[in-house]
């Protein structure tokens, strides 16, 4: 009998096996132990406070109850002046956003912008999604000083990143041959935009924006730890005062929020498209 | 497309086309002028909590923050490789954790292997939740418990990473091609069988692809966590600023981006192999 070298010789005597995901056998076993001495060397190098844990049980617990209890009573004031920050500060940076990446998106789209204006456009996009919320917040709050006008600004920076970098894709992948009959009819540069392009992006770009306003609420919790307003410096204040039921609160409440924002993007969004 | 007839007559001859009817004019009308008035109450609001005395000297804050930034104090590097080696260890650990609680979740919330539909809301629940929340959040619950450092860290990156990793490969799931399936069930298997040999191989790729993914974005990410006291370079940056020794913060800053460069550049290449 002659020997069994192939996986379809061992599957005919019924000794089949699932395939691996990495074919070659040699960069297989060589991944698998380099991932190997990595997890040792990282397990070695993070030492934890088990005492410091121990005693923190106490306080899971503590914060376990909190969420089965909420205190939304105490400190209704600040949690509705909070709230009220990071909703205003979402819808106003999102439509400034939105507004300054339509020209970024449009410069930033190889088929209808000259290069230097695509090269500028694009690095502006780099800038942009290069850094965290946080950290852009950072700075924001250095120059413009505490409140939601910093936080605003960030997120309003962060939104055009977002937004021109994924029109300018979708401007990137119209059918040309609309541009090409409007373009025919002797129609200018302006005109070409209105009636060539616009129709053609304008439904993703209204579920973009949608998306960004559902993103924009939940950057808007956290911007606020280092100072630039909304929830996010109320929740802030609360756990560093030990209030769980408060902190507990707020938490439910952003889920609530971001739970509706969610299914009403995605409602819009079908419906637009 | 409406026709409006300037005269009583309806001949065409006399007639004007529009895009919209009078009604649907109206409507965008009203919604426009709903849009633009939230805008001014908004922007009001922010502006009454805003110290323009603040604002109006941001342009020199700004020049004084750059010309303070450069050059960076490149001496201080030595004293990052550590905080980033903490970090990248947040990273992976947070999303191996992550995976590990994702993966069932994702099979009991897809609606074609969920046992129960229960269960499936249940497992909802939880992808919802810890997609809502953000790692940051996450990491100042965690100090809060356990006190600063690089567990919290890695925990909140655990919880951050199972609402994103289950709500994608919960969708791969519900997208599997049935027949498979019907096969490997038709042979009589049972039915972790019929997981294993049908529904498994077909995501495993995705699988592949989010994960590697979602480590990509824990590394950005986790740089921050050191903000609120959960290890990482990010105490350092905190360190920094507290002290507005802004030559180093712009130091960590050129480390953070060439780590997020190289993590971005792996993840690219990795999920161009397996896709």
């Amino acid at each position: 009998m002659k020997p069994v070298f192939t996986r379809t010789d061992l599957a005919r005597q019924g000794q089949w096996r699932p395939l691996p995901l990495i074919r070659d056998v040699r960069y297989r076993y060589l991944l698998i132990l380099a991932v190997l001495v990595y997890f040792c060397l990282a397990f070695l190098s993070i030492d934890v406070n088990w005492a410091r844990v121990a005693e923190g049980m106490s306080r899971a617990a503590r914060f376990l109850a909190a969420f089965l209890q909420p205190d939304f009573t105490t400190r209704s004031q600040d949690i509705i002046n909070g709230l009220l920050e990071s909703l205003t500060m979402t819808f106003t940076s999102t439509v400034i956003g939105v507004l300054l990446a339509i020209p970024v998106g449009v410069g930033a789209a190889r088929n209808i912008a000259p290069l230097p204006v695509y090269l500028f456009c694009r690095s502006i996009i780099a800038i942009s999604r290069t850094f965290q919320e946080v950290i852009i917040a950072i700075l924001f709050v250095v120059m413009f000083g505490f409140g939601p006008l910093a936080g605003m600004i960030t997120l309003a920076f962060a939104t055009v990143g977002f937004m021109a970098k994924l029109l300018a894709e979708d401007i990137e992948d119209i059918d040309e041959r609309q541009v090409e009959a409007i373009r025919s009819t002797g129609a200018r540069w302006l005109q070409l935009m209105n009636y060539a392009v616009q129709p053609q992006v304008m439904p993703r770009l209204i579920g973009l924006s949608v998306y960004r306003l559902d993103i924009n609420f939940r950057e808007s919790a956290v911007i606020g730890i280092v100072g630039a307003g909304g929830i996010g410096a109320t929740l802030n204040t609360s756990l560093s005062r030990y209030e769980y039921g408060t902190a507990a609160a707020i938490l439910i409440i952003i889920i609530a929020i971001v739970m509706l924002t969610e299914y009403c993007s995605g409602y819009i969004r079908r419906w637009v498209q | 497309m409406p026709v409006r007839y300037l005269d009583n007559s309806t001949s065409l001859a006399n007639a004007q086309w529009s895009a919209k009817t009078r009604k649907q004019q109206w409507l965008s009308w009203l919604a426009w002028l709903l849009g633009v008035s939230l805008f001014i109450l908004c922007w009001k609001m922010i502006s009454d909590n805003t110290l323009w005395v603040f604002v109006e000297d941001a342009p020199k804050q700004g020049a004084d923050l750059i010309s303070r930034m450069i050059p960076p104090q490149w001496s201080y590097t030595p004293n990052l490789w550590q905080p980033l080696w903490d970090t990248l260890n947040i990273a992976t650990f947070g999303t191996v954790l992550g995976i590990i609680m994702a993966f069932p979740c994702a099979f009991l919330a897809a609606r074609n292997t969920t046992p129960h539909p229960l269960i499936r809301s249940a497992a909802l629940m939880i992808i919802v939740s810890s997609r809502s929340i953000n790692s940051l959040i996450w990491a100042m619950l965690l100090v809060t418990i356990l006190g600063p450092g690089l567990l919290a860290g890695i925990l909140a990156i655990a919880l951050r990473s199972i609402g994103f990793v289950g709500k994608l490969l919960y969708e791969a799931i519900e997208e599997i091609h049935p027949t498979p399936v019907e096969a490997i069930t038709a042979t009589g298997a049972s039915r972790l069988q019929v997981m294993a040999y049908a529904v498994l191989p077909q995501v495993m790729p995705a699988f592949a692809g989010i994960s590697i993914y979602r480590w990509d974005i824990n590394i950005r990410e986790s740089t921050v966590l050191g903000l609120v006291g959960a290890g990482g370079i990010g105490l350092q940056l905190n360190a920094a600023i507290n002290t507005l020794a802004w030559d180093k913060v712009s130091m960590i800053f050129i480390l953070i981006f060439a780590t997020v460069l190289v993590s971005e550049w792996i993840s690219a290449k990795v999920r161009k192999a397996f896709l």
